[in-house]
């Protein structure tokens, strides 16, 4: 594999950035009674994070130069 | 329909689909053909993290904690970001060393130590055995389930049927039969089973498939849509509660303990590592692994909190166990077919873990504990035996249905006393004793083989102590005592509240004490003494192998003398002698070799003999066997620390070396340009050579001839005498003009010559010139047309040669012109910084090739050696060195069939002049 740096700095950063979503004190601030759109808060915030992370995971990996 | 024969039937055919990719996959994979060689397939064998415990465990776990069952999953998509540095730095060292297991890798990187490697294998085995047997514990629940059907009934405790009768007994006498079937078909000197890994990514999509069925019936199907169970859960203040966690340190202290012990299962959980790693087919695949294995993670957890909720208002009063909620809702709700497609979902989900479980152990145990220890057992007389292949696949065989056995009896001993989800996360705090000696391993050469061991040992023996042993008492093994009051009574030593330790959950306290022990003692044991020398070569290749893995760098370390005598029947024992000899000769033939004869015993060839064995047998027992028939001769720590800094030196060296080389190709161009341009101008001598003999000796004959006649006939009349001396006096002017115009040349080209530089007027020497060959112009009755600007600035030259190059573009206009109808026109012009002079006629006409080599010396327009030359070749290149001399350029315009114009400019002051001057001192 082409072991691009930018490409593992991007993924590091994404790993950081999954370690504060998911974690005190952000989620703290989502763990409260509540929903969006019908969809509890929590559950939602955790859910979308989730996604996005995947998503920039995603455009990291697939739109790198080989 | 749901009697006991059709589930089995469905069942069986399930499998035997299963069979069939493996069968498949094999034989692909023996064509050379991989089915497996995809980044998607590898993704999708990845999701064999996704056993029963995700299967029907997490809905169990979010009917209690709620949103707490995310943190197994979220932990590994944090960890896929690492995956780049970390998972491909593995797949790397492993390929580079045919590792074929975790306790391998571990046992390899602290020098090969057998001792290392077998206690990675025990802790492996016990840590994972109680894992095996919750999915035993899951395929017999869920038949026993839907064997009730239609009414909802929960299994009895397991222990209660009587042995024949246990269903579980049967499903881990099949799957052991399944798994040998798979994983032991034959031996390969890689351990990978492309057949195997089919089937494992086709069993991910079947449970992802079964479980968002279920999760689509559940959310649309029973109720409507997100929406509408959470709505309904709002009302149910048990069912509010789920919806967030409590907002304690503790609770999100456990959350975040959860998320670190699965960032460190999905690296080494033994069943991960077999597929992430030993069954890599190319580390390309992994990029696309990255997202893509979160992706599943994320599709297979977005309706288990519904589907929770949902089994919650379905069966209010807790009859129902919430693990089996994914399998009852469907069944009370008379969904036959889908309640089918769940079990077989979940029944993929558990064979997919046993199967990659059991090969991945039965390696470690095989490589690692047995084989170890009957090769040391003198009295088998192994030694002697031709062909092992069998052994270790025996060996492999039964290690398999051991471990199968052993889960099976956990699973009738231990009963119900935990819920699935108990069971897994015990598991990953055994697994996650491996992270420090692998991280540390991989990224700090200063781990030695004591400090692993102390490490591990310290991590395994909290481990046991404080979630192990409490199990086991929970399960009515021991005494509830000790947990209650610690142990012999001390309330310092209570195993969930070490040292007084409280508020938090078993898991994280467990893996707090256990992680402090471990990296504890791995760091403090090993700085005790500095690496040894296998320690050191090991640590190097694994931490650098990056820098190691394109060089022949891994034989660097070793220093001996070899036999290939030796070598290949040693191979052949293990690998069967066909197999051996066949790798041999691929060896052979790299390296430029047709037999295996020719190949010379060295270092390289006992490396790659002791890695092809290693793939066998494993790294530390392959390093004893190669040893006991080669003889080594032992490196110093100095020795292999400075082949170290000879190898770093080596490399400044090499990037010098191609500097140099860049450099001396570069030189070599030039210098074989400037030999072509010699080798020109030596032809072009040897062609002036005999063009020069060629001119000198026509007025020679002549003068000779005519000289001869005079001499040997007096009688000679007056009128002839006059006539041939006329003709001598001719021919030897001839002779005097070729030689002075050789000569001038000379002088020129050698700066030698006389330069009388003046102020002149081109005026002047341009009608002298013509004057001077107007007998020409008359002889051949050519017109000739002036057109002379005036007031043309003076220029600094000398007069006799720029009259020497009029005289000679006049001479050659008229030479190239036909008599009659030739005309020459002759123009002086001035214009900026420059004086122009153009001698125009309407000959021939000159191409463009030729164009371009008249004015070098002693070339002529035409064939020199078939037609007469009509000059010496030297007036163009002597006028082009006269013009230049004082600055200015002379050049032509032509084109074949239009005549050609003979232009030269001269600069108007002296700068050009000089420098001119100092170009030519050079």
């Amino acid at each position: 594999m082409n072991r691009s740096i930018i490409t593992g700095q991007r993924l590091a950063a994404i790993f950081l950035l999954g370690c504060v979503l998911f974690n005190y004190p952000l989620i703290a601030l989502f763990n409260k009674p509540g929903e969006i759109v019908d969809i509890p808060l929590l559950y939602f915030y955790l859910f979308g994070a989730w996604a996005l992370l995947i998503g920039l995971m995603a455009l990291a990996i697939e739109r790198r130069k080989e | 329909m749901l009697q006991g024969w059709v589930i089995a039937s469905v069942s069986f055919a399930y499998l035997g689909v299963l069979f069939g990719i493996a069968y498949f996959g094999d034989k692909r994979a023996d064509a050379g053909r991989s089915v497996i060689a995809n980044p998607t397939i590898y993704a999708l064998s990845l999701a064999v993290y996704c056993t029963t415990w995700t299967f029907y465990g997490s809905v169990g776990r979010a009917a209690t904690t709620g949103i707490g069952f995310l943190p197994i999953y979220l932990g590994p998509t944090l960890m896929a970001g690492l995956w780049w540095y970390v998972m491909l730095k593995i797949i790397r060292i492993s390929k580079a060393n045919r590792i074929t297991s975790i306790a391998d890798f571990i046992s390899s990187r602290y020098g090969k130590s057998q001792s290392l490697g077998g206690l990675v294998t025990i802790i492996a085995v016990v840590g994972i055995v109680p894992y095996i047997s919750l999915q035993l514990k899951a395929v017999s629940n869920s038949f026993i389930i839907l064997l009730n059907y239609p009414g909802i009934v929960m299994p009895a405790k397991a222990g209660a049927q009587p042995l024949l009768q246990d269903s579980a007994l049967y499903i881990a006498m099949i799957l052991a039969a399944f798994t040998i079937l798979f994983g032991t078909r034959h031996l390969d000197a890689t351990e990978r089973h492309e057949g195997m890994v089919a089937a494992i990514a086709f069993e991910s999509l079947v449970k992802l498939l079964a479980f968002l069925a279920v999760g689509i019936f559940v959310t649309f199907g029973i109720y409507n849509g997100f929406g509408d169970i959470f709505d309904r859960a709002e009302l149910v203040p048990k069912l509010k509660a789920l919806m967030t966690v409590a907002d304690s340190g503790a609770s999100y202290g456990s959350w975040w303990s959860l998320t670190f012990l699965s960032m460190l299962s999905i690296m080494f959980l033994p069943r991960q590592f077999q597929i992430a790693v030993v069954e890599n087919v190319n580390e390309r695949h992994l990029a696309r692994a990255i997202w893509l294995f979160p992706l599943y993670l994320i599709l297979i957890n977005i309706f288990v909190l519904p589907i929770a909720v949902g089994g919650m208002l379905h069966f209010p009063d807790g009859s129902v166990d919430a693990d089996t909620f994914v399998l009852t809702l469907p069944m009370v709700e008379r969904q036959e077919a889908l309640a089918l497609f769940v079990f077989i979902g979940g029944l993929s989900a558990a064979t997919g873990m046993v199967i990659v479980e059991t090969i991945a152990l039965s390696t470690m145990v095989c490589n690692d504990l047995v084989m170890p220890v009957l090769l040391r057992w003198k009295a088998l007389r192994l030694h002697e035996e031709q062909d092992l292949s069998w052994l270790l696949l025996s060996i492999r065989r039964w290690a398999i249905a051991a471990i199968l056995l052993l889960g099976y009896i956990y699973f009738r001993a231990a009963g119900e006393a935990y819920a699935l989800v108990g069971i897994g996360l015990i598991s990953f705090a055994a697994v996650a004793q491996f992270a420090p000696a692998i991280f540390g391993g991989i990224y700090w050469k200063g781990g030695t083989r004591q400090g692993a061991i102390a490490g591990l040992t310290a991590g395994f023996a909290v481990w046991t102590y404080t979630l192990l042993l409490p199990s086991f008492a929970k399960s009515g093994w021991l005494s509830l005592d000790f947990i209650k009051e610690g142990l012999f009574g001390v309330t310092l030593l209570k195993p969930q509240q070490l040292f007084g330790l409280a508020g938090l959950d078993e898991i994280s306290h467990s893996l707090f004490w256990s992680m402090l022990a471990n990296i504890g003692c791995y760091v403090a044991v090993s700085l005790r003494r500095r690496p040894d020398v296998v320690e050191t070569s090991q640590g190097t290749l694994f931490v650098d192998v990056f820098r190691h893995t394109e060089g022949a760098g891994r034989s660097r370390f070793w220093r001996g003398s070899a036999q290939v005598q030796d070598l290949l029947p040693l191979i052949g024992r293990f690998l069967g002698p066909e197999r051996a000899r066949e790798a041999f000769l691929a060896y052979a033939r790299r390296h430029g070799q047709t037999s295996i004869e020719q190949l010379q015993a060295n270092a390289d060839l006992v490396h790659f003999a002791e890695t092809l064995l290693a793939g066998a047998i494993g790294g530390a027992s392959a390093r004893v066997m190669v040893a006991s028939v080669v003889k080594e001769e032992p490196l110093g720590i100095d020795e292999v620390m400075n082949i170290l800094d000879e190898a770093s030196q080596v490399r400044a060296y090499s990037r010098q070396l191609e500097q140099k080389s860049r450099e001396l190709e570069a030189a070599t161009a030039e210098l074989r340009a400037a030999n072509e341009r010699l080798k020109e101008l030596d032809r072009m001598k040897d062609d002036f050579m005999s063009t020069v003999t060629h001119e000198l000796r026509t007025p020679l004959t002549s003068i000779r001839a005519f000289s001869e006649i005079l001499l040997e006939d007096p009688k000679t009349n007056l009128a002839n005498r006059k006539k041939f001396l006329a003709i001598i006096v001719k021919e030897t002017e001839r002779l005097t003009r070729l030689i002075n115009q050789v000569l001038d040349m000379a002088k020129i080209e050698s700066g030698n010559a006389e330069w009388h530089t003046a102020e002149i007027d081109l005026h002047e020497v341009i009608e002298e010139s013509v004057a001077a060959t107007s007998s020409l112009f008359g002889d051949k009755r050519l017109s000739l047309d002036m057109a002379l600007e005036g007031g043309v600035p003076k220029v600094m030259a000398d007069r006799d040669r720029l009259i020497q190059v009029m005289l000679n573009l006049l001479s050659n206009a008229v030479k190239f012109c036909e008599a009659d109808r030739g005309r020459v026109a002759v123009k002086l012009s001035a214009g900026g910084d420059a004086v122009r002079v153009d001698v125009e006629d309407n000959g021939p006409g000159i191409s463009e090739q030729d164009q371009r080599t008249i004015f070098e010396k002693f070339r002529q327009v035409g064939d020199t050696m078939t037609a007469k030359p009509q000059g010496t070749g030297l007036g163009l290149p002597i006028s082009r060195q006269i013009i230049e001399h004082f600055g200015g350029r002379l050049w032509v315009e032509s084109s074949p069939g239009q005549g050609a114009t003979f232009s030269f400019t001269l600069p108007l002051n002296r700068e050009g002049d000089t420098r001119h001057e100092e170009r030519t001192e050079k």
